[in-house]
């Protein structure tokens, strides 16, 4: 394929040394030789060019089909696992809001929970509508059972949260003393008893003042109740309640 | 000096037309460009020899050209395309270096 494998006899022998024959070759001569390497060489250089700013160009376009189903493979699997990566990771990520979605409701079930009991146990102050009602005795003096009897007729009536001259009244309050000194949990009442009872307004109301009910057992001892309503009433009072001793929960059934 | 100027023409004009390289043609055309080199780099050697023959030059040129696209294609026909191109392009760099050795040695005597 190449020149020196030829059988041509050298025409002259180059004794003046590679550059001479250089210079020589160089020296611009319109021979057919010159002219057809010439042309050869400027195909040469032509797709050189073109060759090498197409790999430039693009570098998919000059790959051989196996090359290119190689890297589609490659591609695709790679894609493959991308998307098995994201469906890893969204299933994840589901889980863990859901998690804390569920972990978010418990703590606020537990929250109003909390309240409720809170409320109910005179363990949180409270407010909202209710009334107010004063007990004077301008006539006689109060007795105990009186107290107790418009207690249990605040609660008949769906108070929900009751104080008495700065007593929060809960499960656990007694009423004791005589007429004239009432205690309510061991500690001793002044006049006027001003109950403060949160709970709708129009039934307490109607509750109390009832035929031959509490106000009127009031009356019966010598005694002046005044009944107001209130649409915003504040029970600053608390009462701490301690641990049960006794008592204990009972575990949920299983199941 | 006239190829060089065909060279430096065949350049220019490369980078002037901008011309894309057909398809089917894209395989083959480094392959070629790496044969046309083997036979730019016999004849130059041959021509420091004082053997320099131009029907030898165009033969060489068009016949390295005609069979490293040849080689290429059957390749690809046979499913190891990839791999006789680089079989090709060894085997002319090779050549190329050996050529390239030989007018090195021509031209500073060692």
């Amino acid at each position: 394929m190449s020149e020196p494998e030829e059988p041509t006899p050298p025409p002259e022998p180059v004794a003046a040394g590679g550059w001479a024959a250089l210079g020589k070759a160089l020296r611009f001569r319109a021979s057919r030789g010159q002219i057809l390497a010439g042309v050869l060489c400027a195909v040469l250089g032509f797709a050189l060019v073109v060759q090498v700013r197409q790999n430039n160009e693009a570098s998919l376009s000059g790959l051989s089909q196996a090359d290119l189903v190689r890297i589609l493979d490659e591609t695709t699997s790679r894609g493959d696992a991308l998307a098995t990566e994201v469906n890893d990771l969204r299933s994840e990520r589901d889980q863990l809001v859901s998690g804390s979605d569920k972990r978010q409701a418990a703590l606020d079930a537990l929250r109003r929970s909390a309240e409720t009991q809170g409320i109910l146990t005179g363990r949180l102050p409270a407010e909202g509508p209710g009334v107010v009602v004063t007990l004077t005795e301008p006539n006689g003096q109060i007795k105990p059972a009186t107290m107790l009897n418009m207690l249990e007729e605040l609660r008949n009536a769906g108070a929900e949260a009751i104080d008495l001259n700065g007593h929060r009244i809960t499960a656990s309050s007694a009423f004791a003393g005589i007429p004239g000194a009432v205690t309510i949990d061991g500690a001793e009442l002044a006049t006027p008893y001003v109950w403060t009872a949160i709970g709708e307004p129009d039934t307490i109301a109607t509750a109390l003042q009832i035929p031959g009910g509490a106000l009127a057992t009031v009356r019966s001892n010598g005694g002046e109740g005044d009944l107001r309503r209130g649409t915003k009433l504040e029970i600053r009072s608390v009462r701490a309640l301690g641990e049960p001793q006794f008592a204990t929960p009972v575990p949920p059934a299983a199941g | 000096m006239i190829a060089v100027i065909g060279l430096v023409v065949g350049v220019v004009a490369g980078l002037l037309l901008q011309p894309t390289v057909p398809l089917e043609l894209q395989p083959y055309l480094p392959i070629a460009v790496v044969a046309a080199l083997d036979a730019l780099f016999g004849g130059l050697r041959a021509m420091l020899d004082g053997i320099f023959d131009d029907r030898v030059f165009l033969t060489s040129f068009l016949s390295n050209v005609v069979v490293a696209a040849l080689i290429v294609f059957l390749g690809d026909q046979l499913g190891v395309g990839t791999q006789l191109s680089t079989a090709v392009v060894v085997v002319l760099g090779i050549r190329i270096f050996s050529n390239a050795a030989s007018i090195r040695r021509h031209l500073f005597k060692a």
